[in-house]
C-alpha cells in the first residue's frame, strides 16, 4: 500500500499548552482533500495517537475534527502541571514531532 | 451616538514578552483605530513568575511596547487598554506598569490624562473562608475541588477578570487602563461591549485579536493586526506588509491553545464558535460572521490561578561523549541518584534528570527509545527546602556522573565533561496549585478599579 508521511500532507503540525495541565495538538491542512484523506484513513485516531506517544487512551481528553480550519485536534493531560520541577517543555510546543512521520495510506 | 463600526489595534499577543515590531505598529496606527489594546500575560510561562512575583519579560521590552501604544493612543486621544500586566497580572506587576506609564508620560511631556488600574490578586484567606463556609472551589481541566492542603501550599493567587473591570474603567473615563490578570479576549471585548456592540461579536473579536499576528500568515509574531467590528461581523486585517489574514489562518487560530476549537469560557459566559462562517474579505482581511455567546445562568464563575513554592533550586550540567557510557546512561544516572540518596535519605528533596540526546524534551512521551546520539547533555535539577541543601544535592547529583562506576569504562579519569565545574542557583521551584473557579455575586468584587490622573 502506498503511504505518505503526515509532514508531507499537512500545512501545520503543532503542539502547545492548553492551560496549565494539558497540551493540545493541531494538525492543519491547506486543502479539504488532504484533510479528508487523513481523517478517513484511520491512521490518526485516539487509538493510534495513544500508541504513538505510548500513553493510555484516557490521557487523551479530546479528539476533534474542526472543519472550518481543515484541522484535526487532540489534547492530552500532562502528568504534572507545566513548569513543575523536572519540566522538559514549559510551553508544550515541542511535543508534536512524532506526528511528522505518521504514515498515511494514500490509495 | 453609537458608532456603526469600531476598530481595535493589537500589536502584540503577549506585550513585553518579545518586542513589538514597529513597522506594522505604525502602519496600523496611521489608520487611526478607536482603541489600542494588548494582553500582556499568560499562564504559559509556568508557575515561577506568579509564585515568586516577578516577570518573565524584560522590563526594557515592556517599556518599549507600552511606549509605542501610549504615544500613538495619546496623540490620537483614544484609549489604550492592557490586560494581565507584567506577565502574571499580580498587584506588584500592575503597580510596575502604572509606574512605567508615569515615567513614559514624563519622558514625553504628555498632557495630563486619566489612568485606571485594577488589581486581581486575592488573599488566600478569602478562599479559605469560602471553603470553611462550605463553598466548593471547583477544579478546571479535570482537577478535583480545591483542598485545604493545596491552598496551604499556595503562595499567590490571581483571579482572572472578564470584561467587567475594563468596562467600569471606561465608564470612569479612563484614557489608559492597566489591568491585573484578565482573560485575553476580555481586553478587546470590553471596549466593544462598552461601545454598544453585541456580546457575540465583541467576544469573538477578542478571541481573534488576542494573539495579534498569530491569526495571520505566513507565521510571524509581534506584528500588528486590526479588528473591525459592526453589529453583524468581525473583520481582521494584517498590517505587516508580508502578512495576510486568511480563512485558514484565522480559523486555525480560533483553535489555538485550547482543548476544544468550538467553545471558550470567560467570566460571564461561553463563546460558541460552532457555526462561525469565515470568508476572505479582501487580500489581507478575513471576515467572520455568526459567532455565538451564551451568558452563564446563575452566578458568574471566576477562574483562579495559584502558584506555590516547592523549594530552593539549583541546576547542574554534564556532557557525555563515551559511547559505552551513553549506552549505560540509565545506570550512570542511577549511580548518581544513589549517591544523593545515601547522604540525604529521609529528607525532603527532589532530584530530576533530563537527558538531552535521549528524551530530554519529551520525557515519557518520547517514542524514540533507542539513543543514537554520539553525545548527551544531562541537566540535573535539585530542589530542597534550603538553598544550601539544594546546592549540595545538585552538586552530588551532577559530580557523581563524573565518578560513575561502570565495569568496562575505558576513560578512568572521569565519565563526564563539565562546561562549568559548579552548579547554578536558579529560581526556586514552584508548582501550579490552583486552576479552579470561584463564584461571585458581583463580577467587580474581586477587581477593585482605581482612577488616577497622570500629569
Amino acid at each position: 500500500m502506498k503511504t505518505m508521511k503526515l509532514v508531507d500532507l499537512a500545512k501545520t503540525i503543532r503542539s502547545k499548552n492548553a492551560g496549565t495541565d494539558r497540551i493540545t495538538f493541531d494538525i492543519i491542512f491547506r486543502e479539504k482533500a488532504e484533510y479528508d484523506l487523513v481523517r478517513n484513513s484511520g491512521a490518526l485516531t485516539k487509538g493510534t495517537v495513544a500508541v504513538l506517544f505510548g500513553i493510555p487512551e484516557d490521557r487523551i481528553v479530546d479528539f476533534v475534527e474542526f472543519d472550518p480550519a481543515y484541522a484535526i485536534k487532540f489534547t492530552i493531560n500532562r502528568l504534572r502541571p507545566s513548569g513543575s520541577y523536572g519540566e522538559g517543555d514549559i510551553f508544550g510546543c515541542q511535543q508534536y514531532p512524532p506526528l511528522l512521520d505518521v504514515e498515511i495510506p494514500v490509495e | 451616538m453609537q458608532k456603526e463600526s469600531l476598530r481595535i489595534h493589537c500589536s502584540n499577543g503577549h506585550l513585553g514578552f518579545a518586542p513589538t515590531k514597529e513597522e506594522s505598529f505604525w502602519i496600523g496606527a496611521e489608520t487611526k483605530p478607536d482603541y489600542y489594546c494588548c494582553d500582556s500575560g499568560s499562564d504559559d510561562i509556568g508557575p515561577v513568575p506568579l509564585g515568586a512575583d516577578k516577570c518573565a519579560s524584560h522590563p526594557e521590552w515592556q517599556k518599549h511596547d507600552l511606549e509605542l501604544m501610549l504615544l500613538a493612543a495619546r496623540k490620537q486621544g483614544v484609549p489604550m487598554i492592557i490586560g494581565s500586566a507584567g506577565d502574571t497580572g499580580s498587584d506588584s506587576r500592575v503597580d510596575m506598569y502604572v509606574g512605567f506609564i508615569r515615567e513614559l508620560a514624563k519622558k514625553h511631556n504628555l498632557p495630563k490624562f486619566k489612568l485606571a488600574y485594577f488589581y486581581s490578586e486575592i488573599d488566600k484567606e478569602l478562599v479559605r473562608g469560602r471553603m470553611k463556609a462550605g463553598e466548593e472551589i471547583e477544579g478546571l481541566d479535570g482537577r478535583h475541588s480545591l483542598t485545604f492542603e493545596e491552598l496551604d501550599a499556595t503562595d499567590r493567587i490571581v483571579a482572572v477578570a472578564g470584561v467587567h473591570p475594563f468596562i467600569k474603567a471606561l465608564e470612569l473615563g479612563a484614557d489608559v487602563i492597566i489591568g491585573g490578570r484578565s482573560s485575553d479576549c476580555a481586553v478587546f471585548a470590553a471596549p466593544a461591549i462598552y461601545e454598544g456592540f453585541p456580546e457575540n461579536i465583541a467576544y469573538y473579536c477578542g478571541k481573534v485579536l488576542e494573539c495579534a499576528s498569530f491569526c495571520a500568515e505566513p507565521y510571524g509574531a509581534k506584528e500588528t493586526v486590526i479588528g473591525t467590528i459592526t453589529k453583524d461581523d468581525v473583520k481582521v486585517t494584517a498590517m505587516a506588509p508580508f502578512q495576510r489574514c486568511t480563512v485558514a489562518s484565522v480559523a486555525g487560530h480560533a483553535m489555538y491553545e485550547r482543548t476544544n476549537p468550538y467553545y471558550e469560557y470567560v467570566a460571564g459566559g461561553m463563546m460558541d464558535m460552532t457555526e462561525c462562517v469565515y470568508e476572505q474579505y479582501d487580500e489581507k482581511t478575513c471576515r467572520i460572521t455568526n459567532p455565538k455567546f451564551v451568558p452563564i445562568e446563575g452566578k458568574i464563575k471566576v477562574k483562579l490561578e495559584g502558584s506555590g513554592k516547592v523549594g530552593e533550586r539549583f541546576m547542574g550540567l554534564a556532557g557525555i561523549r563515551d559511547p559505552y557510557t551513553i549506552k549505560n546512561i540509565d545506570k550512570v544516572i542511577q549511580w548518581a541518584k544513589d549517591q544523593v540518596e545515601e547522604r540525604f535519605a529521609g529528607t525532603d528533596y527532589k532530584l530530576s534528570y533530563r537527558i538531552f540526546g535521549k528524551n530530554g524534551v519529551m520525557g515519557d512521551l518520547e517514542p524514540v527509545k533507542e539513543t543514537k546520539s554520539h553525545e548527551l547533555m544531562v541537566i540535573v535539577e535539585g530542589v530542597a527546602p534550603t538553598a544550601t541543601a539544594a546546592e549540595e544535592i545538585t552538586m552530588i547529583g551532577t559530580r557523581q556522573i563524573f565518578y560513575a562506576r561502570l565495569p568496562e569504562v575505558k576513560g578512568t579519569a572521569g565519565t563526564a565533561a563539565f562546561i562549568i565545574d559548579e552548579v547554578a542557583p536558579i529560581s526556586a521551584a514552584y508548582e501550579w496549585t490552583l486552576d479552579h473557579t470561584v463564584t461571585v455575586d458581583d463580577p467587580l468584587e474581586l477587581f477593585p478599579v482605581t482612577l488616577i490622573e497622570i500629569e
